[in-house]
């Protein structure tokens, strides 16, 4: 076991697929002499060589498309998009390419590509450096989704996404590289150092996608969240002291409606947290789902604490990022308190 | 009418109740464009992408130093498929008329693109056409049954059902899957190259878009990133003048498709696409290149789009209905046919008997496809695979929904 951080336990996992698996390489923009602007990969293309780890021009549109040829071919390609708010001029490689591409050849031709790239907001970046636009790709078929929210499921879920031979979109949420975030940006930040969730094993290691893990057990009402939100939903709960169950959903694509729902049943109540806009956002498919296996089982309507139908503010951040106040608030509300 | 300015819109040349008239067109003659040296520096040949590699002159002769001087029994085999792709097509068409056929496209005019390069490469060197190189198929040896059926969506068609025909895969003759949006396997064909030259593999990969997807990103990002990581690629612009309606003058204010090649330090070459021995010539040349290490050619195929767009498009709409027959650049099948006659290989005895032993052939396959199922009447592909191959295995939520649909 080792302490590490999110961009240490990302630079793990993928230096053991490199080591394992000659035909995984890696490419963006940065990525290889300098090692990522968020240093994800620093030192790997030092020790793999130029043509495992890779720079790449400025164009998210060129990484897809050649990704997918290159997966076409044999190699298992880990393409990095610097930030997730540039990921759209790669939609539709990415959607109607990657997507779709065994499905629309019978099963003939797929490309196992994963596309790591840094997500959420929290950290200054204004609209273009803040954006969660997850719910773009759950929304289209042949893609799997997946947001970590801990150096310790970063690297287990990474390692199993890359060795899926599916396209994975990894998310990772950028404000928790350095440390655990709750949402409270007036205390010193924190660090993975002496987080439980911080212990990582150095050696290969997979977390299956599609199950979610409890991060609070609670009785009173359940709380989904991913990523960033995990945190902001657990400390929510710690300090209202409502005895909120947190679930780490972890994976979007697939998702373990068996726990959320499990969940339900036993709370009666239920409220949603994600960073993205509300409108359409993944809050919405998961309420759906959630009627509808839960229906019978629930004393209050759903709710949903999300980022407001707005760009991502710069000056205004803390007034759209979701706050444990309106956590809190949500939970009272579902509880009738 | 005012001469008050305003903006610059281009226009096709010629349009309905026009008389074509190309003689404007520069054409350099046959055997003018000098054949460098296989490895030579992008920067000296530039010339290339100005002029037009021309084999077969105005009487059919085999003229100057593209020619590849091909036994005439190689030949004869381009032109059987080439003769086999119109018919096929002719036929196809004629089926979708009869309903059999949801949609179709036809490569009149464009038979040499696909058969004469294909020719050029190795089986082992894989192929992201567009939808308008399905002759491809031919000359690596696909069986015509299979590709009917996938033609009328039958039982046995091995997408599955779950495309519009014409959109090929086949995975054993390294023939990628064709997608309908334009150009996004132009960047993919750069990425499988780099795997094959990552894996120390000599084969390479090519692939083709039209004039109109040229305008598209992907258009850019394949020529980029094949310069920059000289992938063993060849990246091929099939200008024949027309996107459904949009004429090139419109997809490009440029001098020639092949000069933007120039800018990317990509080798870039101007070809008579209705010449089946330039364009075999070309591209034994760039694939040569490429294996060697030279990395990737530009090639500007140069030709007309004899037909309709598909068989949702009316041409005579927006261009003079005889325009392809004033292409000046002909028939790319009579022109290979009358070298053959000329060389005493072929006479049009010979020509007559192939194109029936070839409509025979179609006929008979066309036959043969219809036992696995039509269109109208199935059987097709079973309703269980309707949630298949969308992941390799479906995960839970789409395991549910084939169970809520009934299985």
């Amino acid at each position: 076991m080792s302490q590490m951080n999110i961009i240490q336990s990302v630079n793990s996992a993928l230096d053991i697929i490199l080591e394992k698996d000659p035909n995984v390489c890696i490419f963006g923009q940065d990525v290889g002499y300098f090692g990522g602007v968020f240093r994800c990969t620093d030192g790997l293309q030092k020790k793999y060589g130029k043509h495992r780890v890779f720079d790449t021009p400025l164009s998210e549109g060129g990484i897809l498309s050649t990704a997918i040829g290159m997966g076409i071919n044999g190699l298992r390609p880990i393409a990095e998009i610097q930030f997730s708010d540039y990921i759209f001029p790669a939609f539709d490689q990415i959607t109607n390419e990657l997507a779709k591409l065994r499905y629309r050849s019978g099963g003939e031709y797929w490309a196992p590509v994963t596309i790591r790239t840094p997500c959420g907001g929290g950290i200054r970046g204004g609209h273009y450096h803040s954006q969660s636009p997850e719910a773009y790709f759950t929304h289209t078929p042949g893609l799997k989704v997946v947001i970590p929210s801990n150096p310790h499921d970063t690297k287990g879920l990474l390692i199993t996404s890359i060795e899926d031979d599916d396209p994975v979109i990894f998310f990772e949420p950028k404000r928790l590289y350095n440390g655990p975030f709750d949402g409270d940006h007036k205390k010193a930040a924190l660090k993975w150092d002496i987080h439980p969730k911080g212990e990582v094993p150095e050696d290969y290691y997979s977390i299956p996608l599609g199950k979610a893990a409890i991060e609070r057990p609670g009785n009173q009402v359940t709380v989904l969240a991913y990523g960033t939100m995990v945190h902001v939903a657990r400390e929510a709960a710690e300090s209202s002291g409502i005895d909120a169950e947190v679930i780490d959903l972890r994976s979007l694509v697939p998702l373990d409606i068996d726990t959320i729902t499990e969940s339900v049943r036993k709370t009666g109540r239920c409220v949603i947290v994600h960073e993205a806009p509300r409108t359409s956002g993944f809050g919405a498919e998961l309420s759906a789902q959630i009627q509808e296996e839960c229906f019978y089982h629930l004393e209050a309507p759903i709710a949903r604490v999300t980022g407001w139908d707005t760009p991502y503010p710069h000056s205004l951040e803390w007034e759209y990022f979701p706050s444990q106040e309106r956590v809190i608030e949500s939970m009272k509300k579902v509880l009738g308190s | 009418m005012s001469k008050k300015k305003t903006l610059h819109v281009p226009d096709a040349p010629f349009r309905p109740g026009e008389k074509p008239d190309f003689s404007n067109l520069e054409l350099p003659k046959a055997g003018d464009a000098k054949r460098p040296k296989v490895m030579v520096e992008p920067s000296e040949i530039r010339d290339l992408a100005f002029s037009l590699v021309r084999v077969l002159d105005d009487k059919h002769e085999a003229v100057g130093p593209w020619d590849p001087k091909l036994d005439a029994l190689v030949l004869k085999e381009g032109l059987r498929h080439m003769c086999l792709l119109r018919i096929f097509d002719d036929r196809m068409l004629t089926m979708q008329r009869q309903g059999k056929l949801s949609f179709y496209m036809k490569s009149l005019g464009e038979e040499a693109v696909a058969i004469a390069q294909g020719m050029a490469l190795r089986p082992d060197d894989i192929l992201f056409p567009s939808y308008r190189q399905p002759g491809l198929q031919f000359v690596r040896g696909r069986d015509i049954v299979d590709m009917i059926c996938h033609c009328i969506t039958n039982v046995k068609d091995n997408v599955k059902g779950r495309q519009m025909p014409v959109h090929y895969s086949w995975k054993e003759g390294n023939f990628v899957s064709i997608s309908s949006p334009v150009g996004t396997q132009f960047p993919q064909a750069v990425g499988c190259a780099m795997a094959s030259a990552y894996k120390g593999e000599d084969n390479i990969s090519i692939s083709w878009v039209g004039d109109g997807t040229a305008a598209e990103g992907d258009f850019h990002y394949a020529l980029n990133f094949a310069s920059v990581y000289k992938a063993p690629v060849l990246l091929n612009v099939v200008n024949n003048q027309w996107a459904i309606s949009t004429h090139k003058n419109i997809s490009s204010g440029g001098a020639t498709f092949a000069a933007r090649g120039i800018a990317y330090d990509v080798p870039s070459i101007r070809v008579d696409g209705n010449d089946f021995l330039a364009l075999y010539s070309v591209t034994s040349w760039a694939a040569e290149r490429a294996r060697k290490g030279g990395g990737p050619t530009f090639i500007e195929v140069f030709t007309y789009r004899g037909e309709a767009h598909s068989t949702s498009d009316d041409p005579t709409r927006y261009r003079p209905k005889d325009e392809w027959k004033s292409w000046p650049l002909g028939d790319p099948i009579e022109r290979l046919k009358s070298h053959l006659i000329g060389l005493g290989a072929w006479s049009e005895k010979e020509q007559s008997k192939l194109e029936k032993e070839l409509d025979t052939l179609v006929i008979k396959s066309y036959k043969e496809a219809e036992k696995h199922g039509t269109l109208s009447e199935g059987p097709w592909a079973p309703e269980d695979t309707l949630f298949e191959d969308v992941y390799k295995k479906p995960p839970r939520h789409l395991r549910k929904q084939r169970q809520e649909f009934g299985f």
